[in-house]
């Protein structure tokens, strides 16, 4: 949701959710949606996220997936690493049941 | 409770029908996320942080044995194992695929549920007192007239389009359970003409940005008037409400904007419009059929001391503890209401999971009638167990985590999901409320403690009522930091009130020490029987404040 | 867009005129409210109908004293979010006996006929693709009504207690 977006990020990804079933899912550098955010694309510079927004649209137009937004990244040592704890969580599951969510999924 | 006839059924089939025609044609891309949005919302799907959500309705907290076991073969089924019972007595998923909702919604029509606006901008959940037909002094059952707002304000054709969302409580006596001051409309039975119930009707209460204690609007209106003064007025607000601005477009919005008097002229104008039609004159013959689902059950015939009890109670201290802050009394002699807590320190407050829900409703058909409620505090009451029995109950519950001595105690928390589930949350709140739990987890202090209702909301919106605990918790977001702001004093009963913000927000390694200054304030301070709530109000906040932010 | 109307389509004879256009002579328009209240005198005797188009903010009981006078009120939805037509449809139909026509315009989708026309609105414009077949599913998708609107049919009540 665009709401927690932080407008001064230079540094960003574009996630979304899937359609069907609601899972969060990542944009990669194909046009592709993964589950991980490691296979995320990262953009860099307002020009480079907008067009990398866009690339998100064929995926809303062919109903697989719903409001596609951009959210800041870092890049450490090769990691994509949330900025917010909002997409921290949203990467990760609740914080509160480790049992659940992407981060209960054995790698 | 309300058992469906044939036209409740079928219109529920008929939903069914409608919404799976409706999530088809989204997946076909005849409709747009835009166009969808609304419509699933008016099924009760919200999309969230990690998933969809699916929050179904149970009409004014009540439930059957069979209805939970509904609800728990839904858990294991479609999400993952857990349901979350919320502050408007309903239950969510946090887990459901949206191809999975039309399945879910049919195996709720097969046990007479569904998910019929419990979100989107129409009339939701019709809300009312877990205690109903059990207290004693209750001038009529307020589910009675809840079930006949539910079946009015269902696929309403008017008010489908509101401004906003609008919540609607009863309450059958002056003592509220209920929080009807602080819903767009709450009521409160009062005894009318003729030995018939009459309301007083409070338009314009809420909490979110802009918290409001409800005036009252309407004096006494007779039975069968109610359904013609409730039209009457969401005309109003339909016609008035503010589309401008969606912090603005609640009814209380209007009410203060045009003030209580003006609001109940323009309700009376529209009322007597509407009157001189008749169409919504509620008939006896209604009220009747509606009323006999609602007698009391078929008590025995008991001595109101119970031996069995006093026993129980004697021989084991942990049982004591529990009769002492989650039962209360009953009308009928022989008989107790009895609380289930669901908020064990190191849980999640609301949560259940599927096996406990299966326990809970075997335990209703055995111990009480084979009926349940889900209260807005997020507990779980039991409201006609034989005294005899209440030791027996207690052991089952205690086997499955539900044996929790703390209703209405320090460790008795509302809580919303916040941001370790919810979209629009700025902070997480369950771990706070766990770790405060936590630190006051052991049950003398608790006791000493006494009645301590914390209220904890993950951001304005204030689903977890910050506005109305004895301590209210509100996180926010500081410059990508969660913080947390303490207010103190309120109170959603019908003493109601709305806390006050002691000063600066708190961080998450200091919140719970704030929590331990502000009960010992009011251990040094107390008076006689003084609850904290008491101490508050003859105090007010300065003691507090100075000893929160002596050092801070 | 073609119109639905009472169910079927129906050719649409009336034309919009802005606020400052002339009135084409013998052919029914549709005004704003601000034009029928400032010209209302000067149209008695015009020879073919007018219509007035409330927007979402204009309540119609600024027409309650000439209804009479008009054979159709369109109502429009800016957004479909917007409700406040649906008051105001059964405003006028239940409230003054408006018996012309009641037109829903603007954002006007599938999921909304059904309760547009139990309050009241009788015509409808609809997308190009819209088929008679879909509009008489979307308006009859549930057979049972819980309140009484102006539509005249019985409610759940009515057909438990026999009335």
């Amino acid at each position: 949701m665009a709401q927690h977006t932080n407008k001064r990020a230079t540094t960003q990804s574009v996630t979304a959710n899937r359609l069907i079933d609601g899972e969060v899912v990542y944009l990669t550098a194909s046009g592709e949606w993964s589950d991980w955010l490691k296979d995320a694309a990262v953009a860099d510079g307002k020009e480079a996220c907008a067009a990398l927004l866009d690339q998100a649209a064929p995926a809303v137009a062919a109903q697989h997936i719903v409001d596609p937004y951009l959210f800041e990244v870092s890049v450490e040592d090769g990691v994509i690493i949330p900025a917010s704890v909002r997409e921290k969580i949203r990467m990760a599951g609740p914080t509160i049941r480790l049992d659940l969510g992407k981060q209960a999924v054995s790698a | 409770m309300y058992r469906y006839d044939e036209f409740d059924t079928q219109l529920v089939s008929e939903r069914v029908a409608q919404f799976t025609g409706q999530v088809a044609r989204r997946l076909a891309g005849e409709i747009t996320e835009d166009q969808f949005k609304p419509l699933r919302l008016m099924n009760g799907v919200y999309l969230q942080l990690h998933a969809y959500m699916l929050r179904v309705a149970v009409p004014y907290g009540t439930l059957s044995g069979k209805q939970m076991h509904m609800l728990a073969h839904i858990a294991r089924t479609y999400d993952k194992g857990y349901g979350h019972f919320t502050t408007r007595q309903n239950i969510q998923y946090n887990w459901p695929a949206l191809k999975d909702i039309p399945a879910i919604l049919k195996d709720l029509a097969s046990v007479e549920m569904h998910a019929i606006q419990t979100s989107g901008n129409c009339i939701r959940n019709v809300t009312s007192d877990q205690y109903a037909g059990a207290a004693a002094g209750e001038i009529d059952d307020p589910r009675i007239w809840s079930e006949i707002i539910r079946q009015w304000s269902t696929f309403h054709p008017e008010f489908t389009y509101l401004p906003r969302k609008f919540k609607i409580a009863v309450a059958g006596m002056h003592e509220d359970r209920a929080a009807i001051r602080f819903h767009d409309i709450g009521i409160e039975i009062v005894p009318g003409k003729d030995g018939k119930p009459a309301f007083d009707i409070y338009v314009g209460g809420g909490q979110g940005r802009t918290p409001m204690i409800a005036p009252q609007i309407g004096t006494a209106i007779p039975a069968d008037d109610l359904i013609t003064y409730l039209e009457a007025t969401l005309r109003v607000y339909n016609m008035n409400g503010r589309r401008d601005n969606l912090y603005k477009s609640r009814i209380k919005i209007l009410v203060h904007a045009i003030g209580a008097d003006e609001m109940r002229r323009q309700v009376e104008e529209e009322f007597t419009r509407v009157k001189e039609k008749g169409a919504l004159a509620l008939p006896d013959a209604e009220i009747a059929r509606i009323r006999a689902y609602f007698m009391p059950p078929a008590y025995e015939t008991l001595d109101d001391n119970s031996p069995a009890l006093d026993k129980a109670m004697a021989d084991n201290k942990a049982f004591a503890n529990w009769v002492k802050t989650n039962v209360s009394a009953h009308k009928q002699a022989g008989y107790a209401i009895a609380n289930i807590s669901l908020k064990p320190v190191g849980g999640v407050a609301g949560d259940a999971s599927a096996d406990q829900m299966d326990v809970i409703a075997d335990l209703a058909t055995a111990y009480s009638f084979d009926e349940m409620r889900i209260t807005h505090e997020q507990n779980i009451t039991f409201a006609h167990v034989k005294k005899d029995d209440l030791f027996a109950l207690w052991q089952k519950l205690d086997e499955v985590g539900l044996g929790t001595s703390n209703l209405a105690l320090i460790t008795d928390h509302i809580v919303c999901p916040g941001l370790d589930y919810c979209a629009l949350a700025n902070a997480r709140s369950i771990p706070i409320s766990q770790q405060i739990a936590e630190r006051f987890a052991d049950l003398d202090r608790q006791h000493n403690i006494g009645e301590l209702k914390i209220k904890i909301s993950g951001c304005i919106n204030a689903c977890g009522h910050h506005h109305v605990g004895h301590i209210g918790i509100l996180g926010v977001d500081k410059k990508g930091t969660e913080f947390y702001q303490i207010s103190l004093g309120g109170s959603a009963d019908e003493k109601a009130s709305v806390g006050d913000i002691v000063g600066p927000a708190f961080t998450e390694e200091e919140i719970v020490d704030a929590i331990e200054n502000i009960v010992e304030t009011y251990l040094a301070t107390r008076q006689a029987d003084e609850r904290f709530i008491d101490t508050y109000r003859r105090i007010g906040k300065e003691p507090f404040k100075e000893k929160l932010y002596a050092t801070h | 867009m073609p119109l639905i109307k009472n169910g079927a389509f129906e050719d649409d004879k009336w034309v919009a005129v802005d606020d400052d256009s002339d009135l084409p002579a013998d052919k029914p328009v549709i005004l704003s409210l601000a034009r029928w209240q400032a010209e209302r005198e000067t149209l008695v005797g015009r020879n073919a109908p007018v219509a007035v188009k409330l927007q979402s903010s204009e309540a119609p009981d600024a027409l309650q004293a000439d209804l009479d006078r008009l054979a159709m009120i369109a109502l429009d939805f800016p957004a479909f979010k917007d409700g406040r037509g649906y008051s105001y449809a059964r405003v006028l139909r239940e409230h003054f006996g408006f018996e012309g026509e009641i037109r829903a315009t603007g954002e006007v989708l599938r999921d909304q006929w059904l309760a547009m026309t139990r309050c009241g609105v009788d015509a409808f414009i609809v997308a190009d693709n819209v088929t008679l077949e879909a509009f008489n599913e979307a308006v009859n998708e549930l057979s049972l009504v819980y309140q009484p609107t102006g539509d005249g049919r019985k409610t759940v009540m009515q057909l438990r207690h026999g009335n």
